[in-house]
């Protein structure tokens, strides 16, 4: 069922509608984030070490890499759904005799795509100029996959939730940034003060990146088992709830 | 064989605006079946309720025996619906925009029947231009061959001519009436009550949610006063008794009486010949059923 025509075609529009906006929808997050690399491992590197013996640039580019993943799946699927909502072209969609699995999966192996896209054009700049170490390269995958298809998800949520893009706005500026940010990207968690280093670890994108930054490094804040148990707990409540709203068609069937 | 379409006490509400009010409703597979109403009376909110588009209050929508909702993949595989908005995808050609819909249909292979659509569709010259390049009626004509790429044999179209010009409007009927004679069912809505006076064998007509007549449009046509006889009487003649009240004088002098049907015409006839009264002129129209629609929806 799910690798009906109907979905690999689904998916297939999903992956075009991207990439026919590459320069937009890759190039462009792949720049940014090289250009954050660039200054903050620059300006941090004689100041910040959080492992003994790992450069803080080694330590950063890992974070910066998961968290572009991170936003591009969330930037994928949440707007491609409001794009089709607002202009109403989600009609085609939904006149389709195709489930709610296969949508949901469709949307949700876009966004892995186009976030392992950017994290490994990020990855591959890096290491120009950083020595990266890869130390356990199966971890690295699966949290990078993992960690975009939660965000995939949330995009999903988040897109048939808004209504209008400042929702959409509100939703990425108020839930998604917030818990990036406060996740340990450019710091460990360790180096926080306890209450905020306790507030951690409630946050799941905290073990999506430390997880990622195990395969890198060898080292991390908790166990990757841990990270990998936490990391497949959230996205299988998440993909139910989605589902559940994809089944009662919340606000995409009147 | 089920019924092409199939709706029971079906009843939506959006907030306060009951949109349909417990409609019942059967279309016989193989009818061109027109459904009328003014603005708002709830034409689109139950073609969306057919399509899953709309989840309805209460009530059940079967498409040739399977219901929407609870059999909804089947359901829609048998429909083709063309939305009353004119909707499309900015990213894609026209013809990317039908390979994508006949994917979403499970159709990998459909070249030729799209190369024909858009040959019926007059859209060939078009094919590989941006949706966004399209004019309006370029659109429209897009959105009938995306209900179309399915062939599905149940066919809805929610005002499919509104913005397309009148030669493209006359071949886009010659090509609904061929897939008619093909065994395609077809319902439309239209507020041209002209075309559907002259395409639809049997017709609907909705007011706030509720569904106030429902007759073959032969019988619509004879039953409501739909023929307009206008005639000028010798001086000093008057109509007879019983016509005199329906009938209201115009500006020519003429007096203008709407009559039910033949029987009615004979009737007057007859009588201004009893009376002795010249008939100066006469002039039948043809029945025309925008007026009987002004009248169901006055007496409705
Ligand atoms: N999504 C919606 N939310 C709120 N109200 C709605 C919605 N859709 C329709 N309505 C209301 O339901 C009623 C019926 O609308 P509908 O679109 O079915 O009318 P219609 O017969 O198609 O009219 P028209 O000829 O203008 O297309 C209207 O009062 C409309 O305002
Ligand atoms: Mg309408």
């Amino acid at each position: 069922m799910i690798c009906s025509t109907g979905f690999r075609t689904l998916l297939r529009k999903e992956l075009l509608r991207f990439w026919k906006v590459g320069f937009q929808t890759v190039a462009a997050p792949v720049v940014t984030s090289a250009l954050y690399l660039l200054i903050f491992s620059h300006v941090l590197e004689e100041h910040i070490q959080v492992y003994a013996a790992v450069s803080y640039s080694a330590f950063l580019v890992p974070g910066l890499a998961i968290m572009s993943v991170l936003q591009n799946a969330f930037a994928n699927s949440s707007s491609s759904l409001i794009q089709s909502k607002v202009t109403g072209n989600i009609v085609f969609v939904l006149l389709a005799p195709i489930g709610h699995a296969e949508l949901y999966a469709a949307y949700v192996l876009a966004a892995v795509v186009r976030g392992l896209m950017v994290g490994l054009a990020l990855l591959a700049i890096a290491s120009v100029w950083i020595d990266l170490a890869w130390a356990a390269p199966h971890w690295i995958l699966v949290f990078a996959v993992l960690g975009a298809a939660i965000l995939g998800t949330l995009g999903i949520i988040a897109g048939i939730w808004a209504e209008k893009f400042d929702e959409l706005a509100a939703f990425q500026n108020f839930l998604i940034l917030p818990l990036t940010f406060l996740s340990g990207v450019f710091y460990s968690i360790h180096s926080l003060p306890p209450f905020w280093r306790d507030l951690s670890h409630y946050n799941p994108v905290f073990y999506m990146i430390d997880g990622f930054r195990y395969g890198f490094l060898g080292v991390s804040d908790v166990s990757p088992a841990l990270s990998l148990a936490v990391v497949s707990g959230c996205l299988l409540v998440l993909a139910a709830a989605t589902l559940q709203l994809l089944r009662t068609g919340y606000k995409l069937r009147a | 064989m089920p019924a092409a379409i199939e709706v029971q006490s079906l009843a939506k509400s959006f907030g306060r605006v009951r949109a349909l009010d417990a409609i019942d409703l059967t279309v016989d597979a193989g009818e061109f079946f027109g459904l009328l109403g003014p603005n708002g009376a709830g034409k689109t909110t139950l073609i969306s309720a057919l399509a899953g588009l709309v989840r309805p209050d209460s009530g059940t929508a079967r498409i040739l025996g399977h219901d929407v909702v609870s059999d909804y993949r089947q359901a829609r595989r048998l429909l083709g619906v063309v939305p009353q908005e004119l909707v499309f995808d900015p990213f894609f050609t026209v013809r990317e925009t039908l390979r994508i819909q006949s994917g979403y249909f499970g159709l990998r292979r459909n070249e030729d029947w799209i190369d024909a659509l858009l040959h019926h569709l007059d859209l060939t010259a078009k094919a590989d231009a941006n949706m966004r390049s399209l004019s309006g009626g370029m659109k429209r004509r897009v959105l009938v061959a995306q209900a179309l790429v399915h062939r599905p044999p149940v066919v809805v179209l929610d005002e499919p001519t509104a913005g397309v010009d009148v030669e493209l409007r006359r071949e886009l009927w010659e090509f609904i009436q061929s897939l008619n004679r093909d065994g395609h069912t077809i319902v439309l809505t239209t507020h041209y009550l002209e075309e559907a006076q002259n395409l639809c064998t049997r017709i609907a007509m909705l007011k706030a949610g509720r569904i106030v007549a429902l007759d073959s449009t032969a019988n619509l046509l004879g039953r409501l006063e739909a023929h307009r006889l206008r005639l000028k009487l010798g001086a000093g003649a008057c109509l007879p008794a019983g016509f005199a009240g329906k009938a209201s004088r115009e500006p020519d002098g003429f007096l203008s009486i709407d009559l039910k049907g033949v029987d009615e015409l004979a009737a007057l006839l007859t009588g201004l010949r009893e009376a002795g009264a010249a008939i100066e002129d006469i002039e039948l129209g043809r029945p025309d059923l925008e007026r009987v629609f002004v009248k169901v929806m006055r007496s409705a």
